[in-house]
């Protein structure tokens, strides 16, 4: 094989690695690399802020499970990512970022562009690599699709100097990789299993909690096959949700924070918790001390640092959590659960997820018509906030990677280019982002992403004019000192849309929502922006305050 | 449910062999940064096979805290393997070189040092004496106490170097 640049083994390599779509943004640094990218057989998309192009890459990887690829310059360029990169690292969301670094000779000499990429990615990154000599090449880049795609999976990152792009080189892509460090456990403990196992089939109460590595893992399936074989209700955190149908009798909605009474309830009256794929994130549990207070813990994951963090853990399985429950439902017998599962039901006609309907559009309404519109098969994705919390209790999707949200990071501006790097990968679905006026104008500027490429996303506004969430938390624990939360300055969203080339339309009441959802339908070939003006003083609940227990729990009126 | 018990604080003993590759290092001590974990001692040196280090490493934090940071080190993916000496048993070293002022007395209490300790004088003068001291980290806080009411000048060390005393796999 004749001898190639580095910059051209980069884009070989991605070939063989199957990469569909790399989404990024050009500058000095990088230039031999687009150089490169401009003879490739994948697509390269263009975005308008390199953060943009780290969460469109995240839409991809989070509804494909595939690895997203995004490729930036130097600099401002590789700064420009460290949100995404961080999200995705909390979120274990696979992704391959390359970012230019200045000639390898300069580095440390502060060139233009340069900054210590490696050293701010560090902490964020599930690994990172800074190439100083051109046949480490092939080697880093295999070890970085593996390591971000295998056992947890996260972002890794390849700092790639320009000389070391234009250096040439005889490539050969290794077939296989051996990382010392790296050989995570993915086949549970059968005498693990066999404990867990005996455990359920004694319980009286049991509750499956589950997060997003039954997501990540394809466990899905065998998750409904688990739930159904024991009979024991189920409950999601917000990166679970799908893992379950939201219409399945067993499953109780979220849990946590604002999760349902129901499933928290159930939470705290359990005898048996046991956390599928889930990290015990203080959203969930809230004060630890009287978090599942009467349960023993089964808890199945891949990362082992992820067990006994927050809780002391019964029956610890460290493994790929698909290939666990299959294991599992193989030996495991039912417990008798009927009166616990009708206690539940009891509990859920008691004090159901509800809203105030009294005829003026509300946010809630909103979103439970977009569910009934856009069916539970659309794919959704979320910004960060009230409009978040409220699209995972009304927006019920019906399997795996339908719901895209930043759960983690807590990221304002992950929504939109999410659902156009989910997009993307499934042109023929429904995506929609539902956003709040707040987070949308974090990376607007990614509409022009979508016109370019005729991508029909709709955006669903749920416009309050306000940070919705901060101004809840202020006027419940800060004496409605509304601080730097009021969002005076909007800009009229659907002019702003017909700006860039899309459509939109305004809706006030509830009637001019459901019009204006039925004919975003009809958009093929364009982002459309649907500006919900809705009760601006609407609160999230149910509402555990932070870090306070069930026993705390606020529900609305 | 039950929380995790507080544990009391002690000082723990690690070894982490590591891939000899510029920014292990960093990795690894991000790590106690990030969670606001003091390293009390840190040493580094390539092993008997080149393409790793050994970083032995000494930390005051309690059980919970350590357990945690076992399982963070061996996520890394350029950490091979973490051993907790503690559980061990080990053989531990630390370099210590002491500079003085030199007295007389000074003179006199080295030499009564030395049949305790593993000490040597590498350098004297009328000013000036250096002493070397190879202790396990327990005695050689232990010498550390003696010699305090002299006029120390200086000090350097190397922080623990260490090995398990059991047969490798």
């Amino acid at each position: 094989m004749p001898k190639i640049t580095g910059a051209q083994a980069v884009v070989e390599a991605f070939s063989k690695e199957g990469v569909e779509y790399v989404f990024g943004l050009p500058g000095g640094a990088c230039l031999p690399l687009f150089d490169a990218l401009y003879d490739a057989k994948f697509k390269v998309i263009l975005v308008r802020h390199e953060q943009g192009a780290v969460h469109m890459a995240e839409g991809y990887a989070r509804s494909t499970g595939k690895p997203g690829v995004v490729v930036v310059t130097s600099g401002p360029g590789a700064t420009n990512t460290v949100t995404g990169i961080a999200d995705a690292y909390m979120d274990s969301i696979p992704l391959v970022v390359v970012t230019g670094q200045v000639k390898s000779f300069l580095i440390g000499n502060d060139a233009f562009q340069e900054a210590d990429v490696t050293g701010i990615t560090r902490p964020i990154t599930k690994h990172n690599f800074l190439v100083k000599d051109v046949n480490d090449l092939p080697r880093v880049l295999k070890e970085a699709f593996w390591l971000a795609t295998h056992g947890r999976p996260g972002p890794v990152l390849i700092d790639f100097p320009s000389d070391i792009s234009l250096a040439q080189f005889d490539f050969q892509y290794p077939e296989t990789v051996n990382i010392r460090g790296f050989k995570p456990v993915l086949e549970g403990h059968p005498g693990q299993i066999k404990k867990a196992a005996k455990m359920i089939a004694e319980s009286k109460r049991p509750v499956v909690y589950t997060g997003g590595g039954v997501i990540i893992s394809g466990a899905a399936k065998e998750l409904i096959k688990f739930v159904e074989k024991i009979k024991a209700p189920c409950t999601n955190t917000l990166m679970g949700l799908g893992g379950v149908s939201g219409t399945h009798p067993q499953f109780m909605g979220m849990l946590g924070m604002h999760g349902t009474v129901y499933a928290n309830r159930a939470v705290h009256e359990c005898d048996l918790l046991i956390a599928v794929g889930a990290r015990f994130d203080d959203r969930v549990t809230g004060d630890l001390k009287k978090f599942a207070p009467k349960a023993k813990i089964i808890h199945m994951d891949v990362d082992p640092s992820a067990i006994s963090k927050n809780v002391k853990v019964d029956v610890p399985i460290v493994g790929d959590v698909r290939q666990i429950l299959h294991e599992l439902n193989k030996i495991v017998e039912p417990a008798d659960t009927k009166e616990w599962l009708s206690e539940i039901e009891k509990w859920k006609k008691e004090s159901p997820l509800r809203y105030r309907d009294d005829g003026q559009l509300r946010p809630q309404y909103a979103i439970q018509k977009l569910c009934e519109i856009y069916g539970s098969d659309a794919i959704v994705s979320t910004d960060v906030g009230q409009h978040q919390m409220w699209a995972a209790q009304y927006y019920k999707v019906s399997g795996p990677n339908q719901f895209l949200t930043s759960g983690g990071l807590g990221t304002m501006g992950y929504g939109f280019p999410a659902a156009i790097g989910a997009q993307f990968a499934f042109p023929d679905k429904i995506v929609v982002c539902i956003t709040g006026d707040g987070s949308i104008q974090m990376n607007i500027q990614e509409l022009a992403t979508a016109v370019v490429h005729k991508l029909p996303v709709k955006i669903a506004i749920i416009n309050n004019n306000y940070l919705g969430m901060v101004r809840q938390w202020q006027e419940a624990f800060y004496n409605h000192r509304y601080s730097s939360s009021d969002m005076q300055g909007n800009p009229d969203f659907v002019k702003l849309v017909e700006a860039y080339g899309g459509v939109g339309r305004h809706a006030k009441t509830k009637q001019e929502a459901e019009e204006a959802i039925r004919w975003s339908l009809t958009i093929k070939d364009r982002p459309c922006v649907l500006d919900f003006i809705v009760e601006a003083e609407e609160n999230v609940f149910p509402m555990i305050p932070s870090g306070k227990s069930f026993e705390e729990i606020m529900d609305m009126a | 449910m039950a929380v995790h018990e507080t544990t009391p604080i002690k000082e723990r003993i690690l070894s982490v062999l590591v891939e000899n590759r510029a920014g292990v290092l960093s990795h690894v001590i991000g790590l106690f940064a990030a969670r606001g974990f003091n390293i009390d001692s840190l040493a580094v040196g390539e092993t008997e096979d080149p393409t790793m280090s050994r970083i032995t490493l000494v930390a005051r934090v309690d059980e919970k805290t350590l357990e945690q940071l076992k399982k963070q080190l061996n996520k890394l993916i350029d950490v091979i393997k973490v051993q907790d000496l503690g559980d061990e048993g080990y053989i531990d070293r630390e370099l210590m070189l002491v500079k003085f002022r030199t007295t007389p007395e000074l003179k006199k209490a080295l030499e009564s040092i030395m049949k305790t300790y593993k000490v040597h004088v590498v350098e004297e003068n009328a000013k000036i004496t250096t002493i070397e001291c190879t202790e396990a980290r327990e005695n050689r806080k232990k010498l550390f106490e003696t010699l305090k009411g002299h006029d120390i000048l200086e000090i350097a060390q190397t922080g623990a170097v260490a090995l398990s005393k059991k047969e490798p796999k």
